[in-house]
């Protein structure tokens, strides 16, 4: 079986087994599986005002998803995107406020690139501490999210509080011609495109340059990639830039397309469900699109099961951990087991792997590159 | 499912022959169509708390004749409310909608309420402003002031230690009215009766809330009360320390049979009744709607096992008093906890004042900062 139709059919497959899983589960709890699944499809995908409720729910999570899949390819687990993402916010609201320029053009691209700084500074800092001093970046991450968003309400709710903004305290607004507008062609603000981009851009470097290589030497066998020449704690450092730079700007976005301003409603669990989606999306920057959709498109869904059915909002959440652990289980099914199976059913030759000798070849032409 | 498609089909075809499509809501009920309302909550509807309060009265909208109630829980103040409004409106029809949560006013219910001019917003504890707001969005709330006020007065006639715990969210006006409201309620029973106040940083933080309660105990208060989403853990903290509570947004009797005394309760009946009878009657509903034991936009707890019939006599004169609108709670001189007067001897800040609706300061009693 080919390499490239397993790894998107044996996903499917999970998936087509967690509602399978679900619908016993909707059965068991008295409703109709039938018209449940009806409802998930309408609500999610089932007319164009469906189509862009489940892309719109979809777009911050690109890019808080890109936030952990980047850094995994370092084999570094992440998972503090949430603190990233509203000090993205902040920064952008900042920007966006005092900032010197208001040519909206120039001030939209000011706001989101002080964004992904920050969120870069934010989670780069993770990687030094982990590179530099051994400290566990997944825990260190997280722990920065909570600092994250204490500083955020700190700022929010004190030196930086709009006098007018009384029971909900913000910055002050960022003028209404700064605010970025709809990704054209959607009823869906401008995250869509950003997050788009930034996913193809992320994907194409992590598989066609020898930056995207060397960074999986570096987290398939660190000690290797110090060998091979590469300097380890840099494309740590990097990586967890790039990805914190991703949590930034979906921040950024946040303030600069949606609430206009930086307050509480900015720490919303984007962050924490960018987790989700990269780990689904086995940390592909392409696949963390149409697993953002499917996420986006269970969210809206779920409104309509509660409006519809008035099934509570737990429903999909159980579907959404049904399908994660599904596609994360189905990770044994690929690969050899699997092959063995197709072979011995169909007599199928399991693929070879001629991929062993060309490392060699790249991985001597980036660490020339390094050295020089 | 199939019903409701073939009942649309059936609604535009009269509607059509009548002439009135452009009045989609209007003519639905001229035909004997359901009015259909949606309820939009940011936590779940069964959190013992201010969600709940907001579901037990849609729960009474949804018995009312020819009313079809939508509801979504656990929304969060994001893009997500506006799908959440926009899709309610597509999908199911809806021209009236209650936006439950303080966070969707600014800009998600404004957002959208632009886009759909036919439809009624009505926000719950937004700061709805003639000529700056749409006329089709509208704000309600409730002085709930007045329940605190009562509640102090219960606290501290069961006090012994005469310190009572507040656990609160947010240093805001709305939460410091409470805290002030509840002290100087207290204070009229007891004026050695101090409130220990702390501040959790979020609407919901139930780890937090459990360490904030249990430190206040230890500090040797005897009475907790709260400002948060959720009471529940602030309740239950309080009944296993074995000291007691009076609740908030929804009552919490349930959950500490021995130490609930009484209640702040939100009471969203009859605001919901006045809006949704006006959007059915075709009216303008009101824009500003505000109300507090008078109006029954709030209420009380009944007493609990452990209020003495002293203490209820007392706390029922005032609220007679209250209901009559014969009481201002908010009346000078009142100093704050460092000793400035914030309200002048002869001033008197009634009910529906709004320098009350930006409250900065803690009244003197008050143990804690902003």
């Amino acid at each position: 079986m080919n390499s490239t139709l397993e790894r998107i059919l044996v996903p499917l497959g999970a998936v087509a087994v967690s509602l399978l899983l679900f619908a016993l589960f909707v059965a068991l709890a008295g409703y109709p599986p039938l018209d449940v699944f009806a409802l998930l499809y309408k609500g999610g995908f089932g007319s164009s005002f469906s189509w862009n409720n489940s892309l719109q729910r979809a777009a911050p999570l690109i890019l808080t998803g890109l936030a952990v899949a980047i850094p995994a390819r370092a084999g570094l687990v992440i998972i503090g995107g949430e603190g990233a993402m509203v000090l993205g916010g902040l920064a952008a609201a900042i920007v966006g406020v005092w900032g010197p320029v208001h040519i909206p053009l120039v001030a939209q691209i000011i706001m989101l690139l002080s964004g992904a700084l920050v969120g870069a500074i934010w989670i780069g800092l993770c990687g030094w501490m982990r590179h530099a001093r051994g400290i566990n970046e997944t825990i260190s991450s997280l722990l920065m999210a909570y600092i994250g968003i204490a500083l955020l309400n700190h700022f929010v709710e004190g030196p930086l509080k709009d006098p007018n903004s009384l029971n909900k305290p913000s910055t002050p607004p960022i003028p209404d011609a700064n605010m970025l507008g709809l990704t054209p062609g959607f009823d869906v603000h401008m995250g869509l495109l950003i997050g788009v981009v930034v996913a193809l851009i992320a994907w194409a470097v992590l598989r066609f340059t020898t930056l995207g290589f060397a960074l999986k030497v570096v987290g398939g066998n660190p000690r290797a990639a110090q060998l091979a020449g590469l300097r380890v704690g840099r494309w740590i450092i990097g990586a967890c830039a790039a990805g914190g730079a991703a949590a930034g700007l979906s921040g950024a976005v946040e303030v600069a397309a949606v609430h206009g301003a930086a307050n509480a409603s900015l720490i919303s669990g984007y962050g924490n469900a960018g987790i989700l989606i990269a780990f689904m999306a086995r940390h592909n920057p392409l696949a963390i699109i149409p697993v953002a959709v499917l996420i986006g498109g269970i969210g809206a869904a779920g409104g309509m099961l509660q409006r519809r059915l008035d099934m509570p909002d737990a429903t999909v959440i159980v579907l959404q951990g049904m399908a994660f652990i599904a596609i994360l289980a189905s990770e044994a099914v690929m690969g050899s087991p699997w092959r063995r199976i197709a072979q011995r059913l169909w007599g199928i030759e399991p693929a070879t792997t001629p991929v062993a000798p060309a490392p060699v070849t790249v991985l001597a032409k980036s660490s020339t590159l390094e050295a020089a | 499912m199939a019903g409701q498609k073939f009942d649309r089909r059936n609604f535009l075809k009269i509607a059509a022959a009548s002439g009135a499509l452009a009045a989609v809501s209007q003519s639905a009920l001229a035909q004997g169509k359901p009015l259909v309302v949606g309820f939009i909550y940011v936590g779940a509807r069964d959190d013992f708390g201010y969600n709940q309060a907001h579901a037990q009265a849609a729960a009474v909208i949804k018995k009312m004749p020819g009313i079809k109630v939508i509801e979504e829980e656990k929304v969060a103040e994001t893009v997500a409310v506006q799908k959440t409004m926009e899709a309610m409106i597509e999908q199911d029809g809806a021209s009236l909608i209650f936006a439950t949560s303080f966070g969707y006013f600014d800009p998600h219910v404004l957002k959208v309420a632009a886009k759909y001019p036919k439809v009624f917003f009505a926000h719950c504890g937004g700061m709805w402003t003639e000529g700056k707001h749409p006329k089709n969005v509208g704000s309600f709330f409730g002085y709930i002031d007045e329940c605190q006020y009562l509640s102090g007065m219960i606290a501290a006639s069961v006090s012994k230690t005469k310190k009572g715990g507040f656990i609160a969210a947010k240093p805001i006006p709305q939460v410091l009215r409470n805290i002030n409201a509840f002290t100087m309620g207290a204070q009229s029973v007891d004026p050695a009766f101090t409130t220990h106040v702390i501040f959790t940083g979020d609407w919901s933080l139930p780890v937090k809330e459990a360490e904030a309660s249990n430190s206040l105990v230890d500090q040797g208060a005897d009475v907790l009360t709260c400002h948060v989403d959720g009471p529940k853990v602030v309740v239950e903290t309080a009944e296993k320390r074995g000291v007691f509570t009076t609740g908030y947004h929804a009552s919490q009797a349930k959950l500490a049979p021995k130490g609930y005394l009484t209640g702040a309760e939100w009471d969203w009946v009859a605001p919901y009744k006045t809006l949704v009878e006006a959007v059915k009657s075709g009216k303008q509903p009101p824009n500003f709607l505000r109300g507090g034991l008078k109006e029954g936009f709030v209420k009380m707890s009944p007493y609990g096992p452990a209020v003495p019939a002293k203490a209820k006599t007392a706390a029922d004169t005032v609220k007679a008093k209250m209901v009559k609108g014969e009481f201002v709670i908010f009346k000078g001189p009142i100093k704050d906890n460092k000793g400035a007067t914030v309200v002048a001897a002869g001033v008197s800040q009634g009910q529906q004042d709004p320098v009350l609706e930006g409250m900065n300061y803690l009244v003197a009693g008050v143990v804690g900062s902003i």
